[in-house]
């Protein structure tokens, strides 16, 4: 029962009021259409008795208030699901780019789907291989976690997501606790949301999705940086829809890649000044932390459910500012954050990963006896310690001078120089097993004094670590 | 049943019109589908309502319906071992109605109305009762005993009582009251969230609150009863420090609100406690557990609430006499709400954006914690009674009054209590029948997520000015995997002269000085560590060098502490002072050793500071491995020897 009104009364940036209007609910969809022909959709922000506030989605531009046409759908927001949006793309709204044809949905579901009961989920503790030792052996990811990329510009986050992408797999368990399990040859699903990048990072995607035939298994929904800002609002939740599609009903294990989270935050701003809101930080909506979390919180596994969401948001980091409100809130949703450092980078490290910051609040319970071996958390844990050593001797060699060191600093800045070159970096294209991610640790560690390997078990480093050739 | 009509939605705020006979903070159902909320402010008659659920769909001209109460919870037998959300609903009885999403528009009472309690009445018919006092018990599980109360405005004689089988909402006793009106008591009573729970008196509490974490038991102790505040910026550990503190304080029942955080850190919980074993009890964890989880995707309203809800339940079971932690994580999601809701009220914003009111909202929670003499006592049956002025002295002007020594109270040997009441621990004493008052009491621990780790910003700001206990995160501690990441320099306990004296007679006389000497080591090392980071370690004296290092040892093996390894998440307080004294004791040794001529790198070089790295690993019934380390340093030091061969 679509009712149609011509009696918007103010425009205000992305917005319209509407007045007299009846039977009109919150959030409700709208179509607009403005005199010069052009079409756009919007929802109701907010009813008061008989005016409605209505956001529109693809901008005002071209709209005047007697003759814009407001038709009120009677029902929420929805994307049509079906398992033939594998292999497609799809803009910011769900609807097909590719010029392909329209999807038969198997069902329609509301895009801003339903909070996961806290007592249905069940804990996130599959360790996903990515091939990539500075993750896996350091901050690994597991199936159900949200574990973010916080970039800066100019960083190869596309590089590294892309690589996830492609090399993510599951690992046997292993009965054996000194052996790591076989490679799984399940696959998963990715479903990528861009939100207002530009064409060519949207293509640098495509064009690896498409050379590992990696395409046939993504879905992808593209808002780009000339598509209208205020549509970005939707496009993570509809690719979260599609993504539960997946997961929960194809029992597929869903990758989701959302990029870039900043400049879906600088729209859900531009609403919020619109409406004239109190701001908060940075003039961010005060709701900004309750927002993002209803797109994180839809990463997880269900108890009894065979699929998975599991999700890498990529956000660049405004003067690779940590404490910027985006990356803040975000970092206080997810489950640790992967975070790329500019100096690495300028040494031509990649993946430039920040091992100190960096964190997966997950690893615990992903890693251990059965998941990878035994021996892994010890080991990263002092991997850690020991980089962090290295890199605070180092800091203290570049005030006084090398002759300045301890001999055991010396040690540590031996060691930090050659974890750098050998345990963070790799090629793009190398997939590292994770038997050889600590194998490379251990073999770090044997440029340390044998006391200084405080937080090893006994057992282990008798049982791994090799002693160095020249002693 | 007052009806109104939605007027209108933004978010989680719905403005009705016509409820005339609605008071403020009444429970109102909302639309077709009855969603709850709450009203929270009243213009003429237009009333703003925040609602608990997502309030998609709401549209003008449709119901409101006041139900007259103000939101309250349902408190009784059964809520141990419950997950709830912000409004008591638990979890899942709602998975089972509506599956893995949570659905709008569903309801289901806090506690099972089907589950048959065993209730043994502990007065017997004839008995004058008054708030608060026990009239008997319900086994809720092998570690808890649930009081039975009279509900705190209650007071008149028990007509009628009887044991047996009973659902909560049974009638277990028949009261009437002075005028004569007769009241039915059941197992369950209910209390609105917003009102504190009364009391009889506040007491200082001096008794510590043992964590097993020893910079937290050690340096920056809190007492039963006590507040703290954990901020921290993100990735420095606060949720796993407050599970610590709920995993292993020596509390009897642990309130954990999960407020606007992550679902799978609640799943964790959900999936780790029932496998846990308490220390002190020997079950499982989850068994003293209650958990209120309103995660940050739950709708917003509900995450204000659920404070309160949590708090509630607190309060209800230190009125039965227990020691209560609750932890609230976190309370900025908690200020965030409440500046949600002030935006959407078109409020005059303060700092930050947050309403004016959130320091005394923050400080009026706070205040609820507390070490209290509860309402009430465990009356003395007609029958049963051998005391000389018979059931007369129970009416309630005979009872003890608030100021009333415990002592005196029972001073009549027949009343003496078999066990102190004032220390129930995990074999609570049974029931004895004499009027001495109860003590029970609620620490309150509080995470804070400042914005950007800025401890300027309001919500940090508000709760300092209340708690007496800051434990500080420090992210930088966390990057060098020192856990847990609390600052030693900022942190601090005002609490620590007053546990003084319990820590003399339980732990040893000792202890508060080496605390005092090694805190004294740490502060001396951040000084020197500014002039080591200009002109290297080799400038400093060997005394300062020897210093620095027991500094080391001081922050590796005694301050870090490994929350996954199994043996090192708990240290107990022994452990903890002879893990200090055996640190001391090699720092005295190497001055000694350097004085009489040893090198330092030889006394550095000790074969025993790798046993005392890894002493803190020693397991309850090891610690003689502590003599074993002091003889080892008496030896291996020896002055004037060649140190360490």
């Amino acid at each position: 029962m679509a009712r149609e009104y011509t009696t918007t009364r103010d425009i205000v940036g992305p917005l319209l009021l509407v007045e007299r209007v009846i039977d009109v609910t919150y959030n409700e969809l709208v179509e607009l259409e403005y005199p010069d022909g052009t079409r756009s959709l919007g929802n109701v922000l907010e009813v008061d008795g008989d005016t409605a506030l209505v956001q529109a989605f693809a901008g005002t531009s071209g709209a005047n208030p007697s003759q814009t046409k407001v038709r009120f759908v009677g029902r929420a927001l929805e994307l049509g699901v079906s398992r033939d949006m594998l292999g497609r793309v799809f803009d910011g709204l769900g609807r097909p780019r590719d010029g392909g044809p329209e999807i038969i949905p198997d069902e329609r579901r509301p895009m801003y789907g339903e909070p996961i009961n806290p007592t249905a989920r069940d804990f996130p503790d599959d360790f996903i291989q990515t091939g990539i030792s500075s993750i896996d052996g350091l901050n690994p990811l597991v199936r159900g976690q949200k574990l973010p990329i916080f970039s800066g510009a100019g960083l190869p986050h596309n590089e590294l997501a892309a690589q996830i992408a492609r090399q993510a797999a599951v690992l046997n368990r292993s009965d054996d606790p000194t052996k790591v399990g076989e490679k799984l040859e399940g696959e998963f699903a990715v479903v990528f949301a861009a939100m207002g990048i530009t064409f060519a990072d949207a293509d640098f995607f495509m064009t690896e999705f498409r050379n590992t035939a990696a395409i046939e298994r993504t879905v992808l929904f593209l808002n780009l940086a000339d598509d209208p800002a205020v549509e970005r609002i939707n496009t993570p939740r509809m690719a979260l829809t599609c993504a539960e599609y997946l997961a929960y009903t194809c029992d597929m294990h869903v990758l989701v890649i959302l990029t870039d989270m900043t400049y879906y935050c600088e729209a859900l701003r531009e609403v919020s000044a619109a409406r004239k809101e109190v701001p908060g930080r940075r003039g961010y909506p005060g709701y900004l932390y309750t927002d993002l979390a209803t797109i994180y919180e839809r990463a997880g596994r269900i108890k009894g459910a065979k699929g998975s969401i599991t999700q890498v948001p990529i956000l660049s980091m405004p003067d690779d500012d940590k404490t910027h409100p985006i990356p803040d809130l975000t970092g206080y949703i997810t489950e640790g954050q992967i975070i790329l450092d500019r100096s690495l980078h300028r040494s031509n490290i990649y993946p430039p990963v920040a091992v100190l910051p960096s964190l997966s609040r997950l690893k615990q319970k992903g890693i251990g006896p059965g998941k990878t071996r035994e021996d892994h958390a010890d080991l990263s844990n002092q991997l850690f310690g020991a980089y962090a050593r290295g890199i605070q001797a180092k800091e203290l060699a570049v005030i006084l001078g090398d002759a300045a060191l301890s001999e055991s600093d010396k040690a540590f800045v031996a060691f930090a120089d050659a974890f750098e070159d050998r345990f963070i970096r790799q090629d793009a294209h190398e997939e590292r097993s994770v038997e050889r991610t600590l194998e490379i640790g251990w073999e770090l560690m044997g440029l340390l004094p044998r006391a200084e390997l405080k937080r090893i078990k006994d057992e282990y480093v008798a049982r791994y670590l090799k002693e160095p050739d020249e002693s | 049943m007052d009806q109104g009509t939605i007027r209108k939605v933004a978010g989680p705020l719905v403005v009705a019109v016509g409820l005339t006979h609605a008071r403020m903070y009444d429970l109102v159902r909302v639309g077709e589908q009855g969603l709850m909320g709450e009203i929270i402010e009243m213009r003429g008659d237009r009333a703003s309502i925040q609602v608990y659920e997502e309030t998609e769909g709401l549209g003008p001209g449709m119901p409101v319906v006041s139900t007259g109460a103000p939101l309250s919870v349902e408190l009784g037998p059964g809520m141990l071992e419950a997950v709830y959300d912000g409004v008591q609903r638990p979890l899942d009885a709602l998975q089972a109605k509506s599956g893995a999403f949570l659905s709008r528009g569903i309801s289901a009472p806090g506690l099972d109305r089907e589950k048959r309690w065993e209730f043994v009445p502990t007065v017997a018919p004839g008995t004058r009762v008054s708030g608060g006092d026990i009239i008997g018990t319900v086994q809720e599980n092998v570690v808890i005993e649930h009081r039975i109360m009279v509900p705190p405005a209650l007071a008149g004689e028990i007509v009628e009582i009887t044991g047996g089988s009973f659902t909560v909402t049974d009638t277990v006793a028949r009261l009437h009251d002075d005028s004569g009106a007769p009241h039915d008591l059941m197992l369950m009573q209910t209390w609105p969230v917003r009102v504190p729970r009364p009391y009889a008196r506040k007491i200082p509490s001096s008794e510590p609150l043992v964590t097993g974490t020893r910079v937290i038991d050690t340096f920056f102790p809190l007492v039963k009863g006590g507040v703290a505040c954990i901020p921290g910026p993100f990735g420095a550990g606060k949720t796993v420090t407050q599970h610590q503190v709920a995993k292993w304080s020596d509390a009897q029942v642990v309130i954990f609100i999960g407020c606007g955080e992550r679902g799978n850190e609640m799943t964790d919980v959900l999936m780790e406690f029932p496998q846990l074993t308490d220390p002190y009890s020997g079950e499982s964890l989850m068994k003293r557990t209650v958990l209120v989880a309103n995660t940050s995707n739950m709708p917003v309203a509900a995450r204000e609430a659920s404070v309160y809800t949590g708090i509630t339940m607190a309060e209800y079971f230190r009125d039965m006499g227990y020691e209560v932690v609750l932890q609230a994580d976190s309370t900025s999601r908690w200020a965030e709400a409440m500046r949600e809701i002030s935006g959407r009220l078109e409020e005059m914003p303060g700092d930050e954006g947050f309403p004016a009111y959130l320091g005394s909202k923050l400080a009026a929670f706070y205040e609820r914690a507390g070490a209290v003499e509860c309402l009430g006592g465990v009356p003395r049956s007609a029958g049963s009674s051998s005391h000389p002025s018979g059931p007369s002295s129970l009416s309630s002007d005979d009872r003890p009054q608030a100021g009333d020594h415990p002592a005196e109270a029972s001073s009549d040997p027949a009343d003496a209590p078999s066990e102190p009441v004032t220390e129930p621990r995990y074999a609570p004493a049974p029931v004895v029948p004499h009027a001495a008052p109860r003590t029970g009491s609620v620490s309150v621990v509080g995470s804070v997520s400042p914005p950007g780790g800025d401890l300027s910003e309001p919500v940090v700001q508000n709760t300092l000015r209340v708690v007496k206990v800051y434990w500080a995160l420090q992210d930088t501690l966390a990057y060098e995997r020192h856990f847990p990441a609390i600052d030693w320099l900022t942190s601090y306990s005002l609490y620590l002269d007053r546990i003084h004296p319990r820590w003399d007679a339980e732990v040893s006389p000792e202890f508060r000085e080496r605390r005092d000497r090694c805190m004294a080591i740490l502060q001396r090392e951040a000084d020197l560590a500014e002039i080591v980071r200009l002109v290297g370690l080799e400038a400093l004296s060997p005394e300062e060098q020897i210093l620095m290092e027991t500094a080391k040892s001081i922050r590796e093996d005694f301050l870090q502490q490994n929350a996954f390894r199994d043996d090192d998440q708990f240290s107990s307080l022994v452990e903890q002072d002879l893990l200090l004294k055996t640190i001391l004791h090699f720092h005295e040794a190497a001055i000694a050793a350097q004085r009489h001529g040893a090198a330092l790198k030889d006394i550095f070089a000790a074969p025993v500071r790798e046993k005392i790295a890894r002493a803190k690993y020693a397991t309850a019934d090891e610690l003689g491995i502590f003599d074993e380390i002091a003889s080892d340093i008496d030896t291996q030091l020896v002055a004037g020897s060649g140190v360490g061969v």
